[in-house]
């Protein structure tokens, strides 16, 4: 069915409906420029409980535990903390223990500051690596989509998922 | 052998651990890597334990994140000083969501006890209990002899939480056991004890 994007629109507004729809009430982040509005809908949402975390793998181990105790969570978190998961990814290999995550690029699309490059270069090869699927979307109308396959995958078939979102989406560190 | 650990505390964590579960009840266990995965199976399996044999530095954020969905649960983990200090911002966050099931023990024998007791920072001066109550964990307490640990137990399980303690142990370990160490297994396990459903 056709949908009406108007300029209003921001693919964070359905996938927060989605996170409802789905039952997530975990969301652990560090902050982001490119997920700041879902960040930010996540943290408005009473029936979710929004954790800044210090670091990323913290989120992991948060969403293992979240799982492990009947709930359902998302972690959100930048290219650049991937890095930093890689170790506390092996809880949900060897346990088969899902797991969903956002993942915003940085050092990719337009990238302006080269730093973010490293590790943005290094971003899906370090998922990959640790047995964590990956789903790339780089059109804005298609993240909603994807986040909803992630988290079948993910929950119903209890693997390891993260939803790549594109800097030509979150333009991100993209000056114009 | 300079930084090998030789401490004098009088208290034996094997001991400490099987006497705290004695009286666990209906909690969920969080073990975190090495010892505490021996100390806590020796004292007999239970569904309801959750044995991290990896992921140094994870047993105080899972804990956190079962205890989130557990709430008429106490949550506890028993963890070692080295595996702490590898997450030590994880005290931070729980300084702030103050998860009131939650209570973190501490078996400290400052040392990396599965590795050759190697000296960790709490045997040159880190003051985990300072750190804790620093991050707003103002319910945290140090133990070091029989009559503290005997008084501090019931606030494991019946204080509100987040209940932070630190148990001075000395460096002898207790032989290793066969702890169940498939991670699937004891995942499958923990979750259908915690939720009463299989899938």
């Amino acid at each position: 069915m056709a949908k009406n994007f108007s300029k209003d629109w921001h693919w964070s507004q359905d996938v927060h409906r989605l996170f409802k729809k789905i039952k997530i009430k975990q969301v652990a982040y560090v902050p982001d420029n490119g997920l700041a509005k879902l960040i930010d809908l996540c943290i408005a949402n009473s029936s979710i409980r929004s954790v800044v975390l210090t670091s990323e793998e913290e989120g992991v181990a948060q969403m293992a535990g979240a799982w492990l105790g009947g709930q359902r969570g998302v972690l959100l978190t930048q290219s650049g903390g991937v890095g930093n998961c890689i170790n506390m990814l092996s809880m949900m290999q060897e346990c088969r223990i899902p797991l969903l995550a956002i993942v915003s690029m940085r050092g990719e699309w337009g990238e302006t500051f080269p730093w973010q490059v490293p590790m943005g270069q290094s971003t899906i090869p370090a998922l990959e690596a640790a047995k964590v699927i990956v789903h790339q979307i780089d059109i804005a109308e298609g993240v909603t989509e994807t986040v909803s396959a992630a988290a079948k995958l993910a929950f119903d078939s209890n693997r390891a998922v993260a939803v790549v979102v594109s800097q030509r989406i979150t333009q991100s560190g993209v000056r114009g | 052998m300079e930084n090998k650990s030789k401490t004098g505390f009088m208290l034996e964590r094997r001991a400490v651990v099987h006497r705290i579960l004695r009286d666990r009840g209906e909690a969920a266990v969080v073990t975190g890597i090495g010892n505490a995965v021996h100390d806590v199976a020796s004292a007999g399996d239970n569904e309801k334990n959750m044995y991290l044999a990896g992921v140094m530095g994870g047993a105080v954020m899972v804990a956190f994140g079962i205890a989130l969905g557990q709430l008429e649960r106490r949550v506890l983990v028993i963890t070692g000083d080295g595996e702490l200090l590898a997450g030590i911002g994880s005290l931070a966050i729980i300084g702030v969501e103050k998860p009131k099931n939650l209570s973190i023990i501490v078996i400290d024998n400052e040392a990396y006890g599965a590795t050759g007791n190697q000296q960790t920072h709490t045997g040159r001066g880190v003051d985990l209990v300072g750190i804790a109550k620093a991050s707003g964990i103002s319910n945290a307490s140090l133990i070091t002899n029989p009559l503290e640990l005997e008084k501090g137990i019931p606030s494991f399980f019946q204080d509100p939480g987040p209940y932070f303690s630190v148990v001075k142990v000395g460096t002898k370990s207790s032989p290793r056991i066969n702890a169940p160490k498939d991670g699937t297994y004891v995942s499958r396990r923990f979750r259908a004890a915690m939720t009463g459903k299989n899938f």
